[in-house]
């Protein structure tokens, strides 16, 4: 009893502490200026700790070191592909996003082309990307608190889905830099501190080689590759989630925002190259969760409750009060996770449907600006929230590294071609983000409604899209392009001057 | 707390004067496009030489695993290779990377500065 009143203490005070933030941020940027002027001079390396807040979701909390305790290496991949794609982004679109101007990837995909129907589907896959990407975190935020307290799994979505439309409504979107970086640093705290402390515990047992340990899943060996089942197949879905996280990283909706609050485009460089660091940094820690939970909680892994590794094993391996302070603070970042990642996600959502939903003219009545927001915020955190309740878990990081896929198939064809080819046209845009879109949406739909038990490459073609769908759509895009060439955006060599000059010759 | 709310403060864009022709700048001139290319090609080269050396050097390595299976035994300081290589050392690996490309994409855009207002410092702005 003594520990679920512990671990309640601490989600508690995460969630007070994230609207307590939130509010003090919010006086600060409105005595000091206009909203837009202050998010424009955020330095890069409070930038860079808010851009880390927010993407370190569940997927990267609790998910790598459960899908490392069952699958081995090879789900290292995971930490290096979602770190990896910050490089990938820092080199192809980092600065020219920035200098475009756009706030989000349906205003870039406007400019570049000219065209409100690339704009409308654009919006159309930054709700499906940022469902299918809230649909784990409300999950997570489930197990966490069925794990932690004996809470029913509902009440941790509902729970989160509720903070996060609390802070998206109340107008948070202007403090959430404040939120977002304080929260990466609650979560590096929450694992590094229990890492170092089970490390000395485990040095203390002799310091078994968690290869070595008798295991009834994988043997030492082939828990050890870098790819999955050693066969063509395991070779095959290990490069199609390089794909993925390489690649998808640049198309996810609550990434892009955050690059607008650069002051220029060299800072937005700066500012992806002190991400990397920090997410290096982060992601040292979860395999070695999940190599400690080899040796200590196989049963985690038998029980088909990997998810929960990070929240169990501090309590497993510390008897007594101080396993439960350690467990608690484990709890308190994991619960920062959900709702760092939950926010930024439902701001990109919300900010959408404003636009484009809830902002339209309905009979004779139209919302003002502010209510369709809020309506929209409402629509885009029940969605996902009745989908994470109906919907079984495919497991939190597999779900987000689908919603990766249907980026790096859409708006990662869309963004590289609009930045660096001057041929896009909007018929080739639209085809596309069809295509790409279109057959990884299949899949995704495919593998949610249950589809993963059959084998066979059909199976397995499905299960991980990237591989296919990513080229399908940059080749789509191109032909189509270059099949309708006369309709190349006239102003396209202008666009080209602002997106790749420096400032400096520009303004 | 202070009861005096804080001065207004004029929040402006910054200064719209332009140090360069606008014929240079601009890619609708000959003169323009040529510019704007040169930055383009120049630019995307070193992105792809940045991707060709992520791809190399990270990228590759479930394939070398696939075709030399016997790399999972070996243990440098009782760690499999796969875990030090992808747990580890990959990660100040990308941060090398980055800032590789941070420098030479910096000093690109100097040189590309340079090049438009050296052609033609003195020419007078048009109203």
């Amino acid at each position: 009893m003594t520990s679920q009143a512990i671990s309640l203490t601490a989600v508690v005070l995460v969630t007070v502490a994230t609207l307590a933030i939130g509010t003090w941020g919010l006086r600060f940027s409105r005595t000091t200026s206009d909203f837009l002027v202050a998010s424009r001079t955020v330095r890069p390396r409070l930038n860079a700790s808010a851009i880390g807040g927010e993407y370190l979701s569940a997927a990267s909390f609790l998910g790598i070191a459960g899908l490392v305790l069952v699958f081995g290496a090879d789900m290292l991949w995971y930490p290096v592909g979602w770190t990896a794609g910050y490089l990938v982004l820092l080199v192809l679109v980092a600065a020219p996003l920035r200098r475009s101007g756009a706030y989000t990837l349906p205003d870039f995909a406007e400019a570049r082309l000219d065209s409100r129907r690339v704009r409308a589907l654009c919006s159309m896959m930054v709700v499906a990307i940022g469902w299918l990407y809230l649909l784990p975190q409300f999950q997570g935020a489930g197990i966490t608190l069925q794990a932690a307290l004996g809470a029913p799994p509902w009440l941790g979505a509902v729970a989160v889905a509720g903070v996060v439309l609390i802070n998206v409504v109340s107008g948070g979107m202007r403090s959430i830099t404040f939120v977002q970086a304080f929260q990466y640093w609650l979560k590096l705290t929450a694992l590094l501190l229990p890492a170092i402390v089970l490390l000395m515990v485990w040095v203390g047992d002799g310091a078994p080689n968690p290869v070595d340990v008798p295991s009834s899943g994988l043997s030492g060996d082939a828990w050890s590759l870098p790819l999955g089942g050693g066969d063509a197949q395991g070779l095959y879905l290990t490069y199609s989630l390089i794909i993925a996280t390489f690649l998808g990283t640049m198309g996810l909706p609550h990434v892009v925002v955050r690059f607008y609050t650069n002051p220029d485009g060299r800072a937005a460089r700066r500012t992806t190259l002190v991400v990397l660091v920090l997410l290096g940094v982060f992601y040292l820690l979860p395999p070695l969760y999940g190599a400690l939970g080899r040796v200590y909680a196989e049963a985690l892994a038998e029980s088909g409750r990997s998810d929960v590794l990070v929240l169990e094993l501090p309590r497993l391996m510390v008897p007594g009060l101080a396993g439960e302070l350690l467990s608690a603070l484990v709890v308190a970042g994991a619960f920062a996770a959900f709702l760092s990642t939950s926010s930024g996600l439902g701001i990109a959502v919300a900010g959408v449907l404003g636009q484009d939903v809830t902002g339209r003219r309905f009979g004779r009545g139209r919302l003002s600006g502010v209510a369709a927001f809020r309506a929209g915020a409402v629509i885009a955190m029940a969605v996902p929230l009745v989908l994470a309740l109906a919907v079984p878990g495919v497991g939190v990081a597999r779900a987000v590294g689908l919603a990766f896929a249907v980026a790096a198939s859409t708006f990662c064809p869309l963004l590289l071609l609009g930045i660096w080819w001057r041929g896009l046209t909007e018929a080739g845009a639209i085809a596309g983000l069809l295509v790409g879109g279109g057959g990884c949406g299949f899949a995704v739909a495919w593998v949610m409604a249950g589809g993963q038990a059959s084998s066979g490459w059909a199976g397995v073609l499905l299960s991980q899209p990237a591989a296919w769908s990513v080229p399908a759509a940059f080749l789509t895009m191109w032909l189509v392009s270059k099949l309708t060439r006369r309709t190349v955006p006239a102003h396209v060599s202008r666009f080209m001057v602002r997106l790749h000059y420096p400032e400096r010759l520009t303004r | 707390m202070s009861t005096e709310p804080p001065p207004r403060v004029r929040v402006t864009g910054p200064p719209r004067r332009r140090t360069v022709p606008r014929r240079l700048v601009d890619a609708e001139s000959p003169l323009g496009e040529i510019y704007l290319s040169s930055l383009l090609a120049e630019q995307g080269r070193l992105a792809l030489r940045v991707l060709l050396v992520l791809a190399l050097g990270v990228a590759s390595l479930p394939a070398v695993f696939f075709f030399a299976p016997d790399l999972a035994d070996l243990r440098p300081f009782g760690i499999p290779l796969a875990w030090l290589l992808l747990g580890v050392a990959v990660h100040p690996f990308l941060w090398v990377l980055g800032t590789w490309y941070v420098r030479s994409a910096e000093r690109n855009e100097r040189d590309f500065v340079d090049l438009v207002t050296a052609v033609s410092p003195t020419e007078p702005e048009k109203p």
